[in-house]
């Protein structure tokens, strides 16, 4: 099918909305009626078809939009996108990763065409038509990974892989939960995940970071993470937390099932061939809890994980205000029926609400 | 009393350690304030290091420490002022350490922290750089917002040096910036600051 791209915008009146089949496909994050940190990997190699796991890039109506948001961040705050000099060549591995996949999955909306070095780019939705040297920095307008990345969904971090560890020493970050790039760059796994609460303690980073050293090359990962923002904001950012806080005051029993947005990550994993480093893409997709809760199942389900969350967790994921009155709305939506396992939505085996 | 025992905190906060004598072809020591006494406590169980000292001393103004320390009879005392003083110096000296040389830092978490940077830039391998904190536990802090870096913060939370806002100290370190991240706390509800409470209290 040809995607139907919107007209919508992430920030100011946010008239970001999800079609009828964005919702469907939404990659809800539960897949059971609690919620616990866990490593969670699994290979990525495809999904049910039209599923956010079926390409290895998903594209879907937001993109352009999408794009437009982050050509607007990165004019605010160049930091956003920044890369260690010794990343250059990662870079051009994840400019390749992205091209190649994306012609391949998407051959009517991306075009790649090689003649030795001489590659030219065509990305159809965003009207881009470029010719330049494969591993020539000054044949672009851009660094490599800043280039691909202005045309990809999702934020890019990439991992240098030295010492049995990874270091944050390049991303592009402009659809972030709450941390900063800027802060973060040059830090090592340990480093960067250090305001995490409970999960050290757990000895879920000793045992992810032993699982993503391992990832090789044509053999990606993925795992689900989420949290919840108040309106479809998708710069979330600490740099400009000051700006966007006092949003989480606006929530009433009136607006929440519009405004009150369930934040999912689909974060994947690839070795890169050139560098060895890894690149770590975390996409980022919006639902608000009023289209969420159109799938019995997940309203049902989201109530209980909500409601069973541990404090901390609900404080580190930034809505523990906000926490009682969405209990509330999602109250409504859960009759007490059980739910069947795993994430899909199950329309049509799953009961309607029973009240 | 100089010494300070750090609660037990997150992963990407420094640990410091004490100094103690190695073995080594060069001996490039970086202290500001009471860090003098570790170098001197250092000192005193291997004089011998003295003859291949090189030690750069931020005074912060304390003429006993620079005393005391040039009694030591190093090969080179350079004494600076303050910190952005000194750095150039610092930079320089570092590109003339040879293989072997062993790095000593002692003193606040702001010099231990900018120096480490210096050290590892100028490509010293860690397992070379030994750090002791003594004196002040004030803070380094950047404000995430405006990116400025407040020196000597005793409170959270406390007012960003350049911006103005008000920020809480987040448990967060960067060896890049030598800083903890401070955040604006009262975001959701302007105005709403509670008192300042010095750290570690």
């Amino acid at each position: 099918m040809t995607i139907q791209f919107n007209d919508e915008t992430f920030r100011d009146d946010y008239t970001f909305r999800n079609s009828e089949w964005a919702i469907k496909r939404f990659p809800f994050p539960f897949h059971e009626d609690s919620y616990m940190y866990s490593v969670n990997m699994e290979q990525h190699r495809g999904g049910p078809k039209g599923s956010v796991y079926e390409k290895r890039f998903d594209v879907d109506e937001h993109y352009i939009s999408e794009m437009r948001d982050r050509a607007l961040v990165l004019a605010d705050d160049p930091l956003r996108c920044q890369s260690l000099p010794h990343m250059t060549l990662a870079g051009w591995d994840l400019l390749e990763l992205i091209m190649v996949s994306k012609s391949e999955d998407y051959p009517d909306l991306f075009e790649l065409h090689r003649n030795g070095n001489q590659w030219r780019w065509i990305n159809k939705p965003l009207g881009i038509d470029d010719t330049f040297t494969f591993m020539d920095e000054a044949s672009l307008p851009y660094g490599p990974m800043e280039y691909i990345t202005r045309q990809a969904q999702g934020d890019y971090a990439v991992l240098d892989q030295r010492e049995n560890n990874l270091w944050m020493d390049a991303g592009m970050v402009t659809t972030q939960a709450d941390w900063s790039l800027d802060f973060d760059i040059g830090m090592n796994f340990f480093e960067w995940h250090a305001p995490v609460p409970l999960a050290h303690e757990m000895g879920v980073f000793k045992r992810a970071l032993k699982f993503l050293l391992n990832i090789q090359q044509g053999s990606p990962a993925r795992r689900l993470n989420w949290t919840m923002t108040v309106n479809p904001l998708l710069d979330t950012s600490p740099e400009n937390y000051h700006k966007w806080g006092r949003q989480k005051t606006t929530l009433t029993p009136e607006n929440l099932g519009r405004k009150q947005h369930l934040r999912v990550e689909l974060q994947t994993f690839y070795r890169l061939p050139r560098s060895n480093a890894l690149v770590f893409p975390i996409r980022c997709y919006l639902i608000a809890l009023e289209d969420l809760v159109t799938v019995p199942k997940w309203g049902r389900r989201l109530h209980r994980v909500i409601r069973d969350l541990p404090e901390e967790l609900a404080t580190y994921k930034g809505f523990i205000r906000n926490r009682p009155m969405i209990l509330d709305y999602l109250a409504q939506y859960d009759d007490g029926l059980p739910t069947s396992p795993g994430i899909w939505p199950d329309i049509d085996t799953e009961p309607p609400l029973q009240k | 009393m100089s010494k300070f025992d750090f609660p037990p905190s997150i992963a990407s906060r420094p640990v410091y350690g004490t100094l103690k004598p190695r073995k080594g072809t060069q001996h490039l020591m970086i202290a500001d304030g009471a860090g003098a006494e570790a170098l001197l406590d250092l000192v005193a169980s291997a004089p011998e290091i003295m003859a291949q000292a090189h030690v750069i001393f931020i005074s912060r103004g304390s003429d006993t420490h620079s005393e005391k320390l040039r009694a030591a009879g190093p090969a080179i005392l350079h004494v600076g002022p303050s910190y952005p003083a000194t750095v150039q110096r610092i930079r320089r000296v570092l590109q003339d350490t040879v293989m072997g040389a062993q790095i000593y830092l002692a003193g606040t978490e702001g010099l231990i922290g900018q120096a480490m940077n210096e050290a590892l830039q100028a490509g010293i391998p860690l397992a070379a750089i030994q750090t002791e904190h003594r004196g002040s536990v004030a803070r380094r802090v950047q404000c995430v917002h405006c990116k400025g870096i407040t020196e000597g913060v005793m409170t959270d939370p406390f007012v960003c040096s350049h911006c103005g806002l008000n920020l809480f100290v987040r448990d967060h370190y960067s060896r890049r910036l030598a800083a903890f991240q401070g955040v604006c706390i009262d975001a959701e509800d302007p105005g709403e600051v509670p008192d300042p409470v010095e750290l570690y209290k």
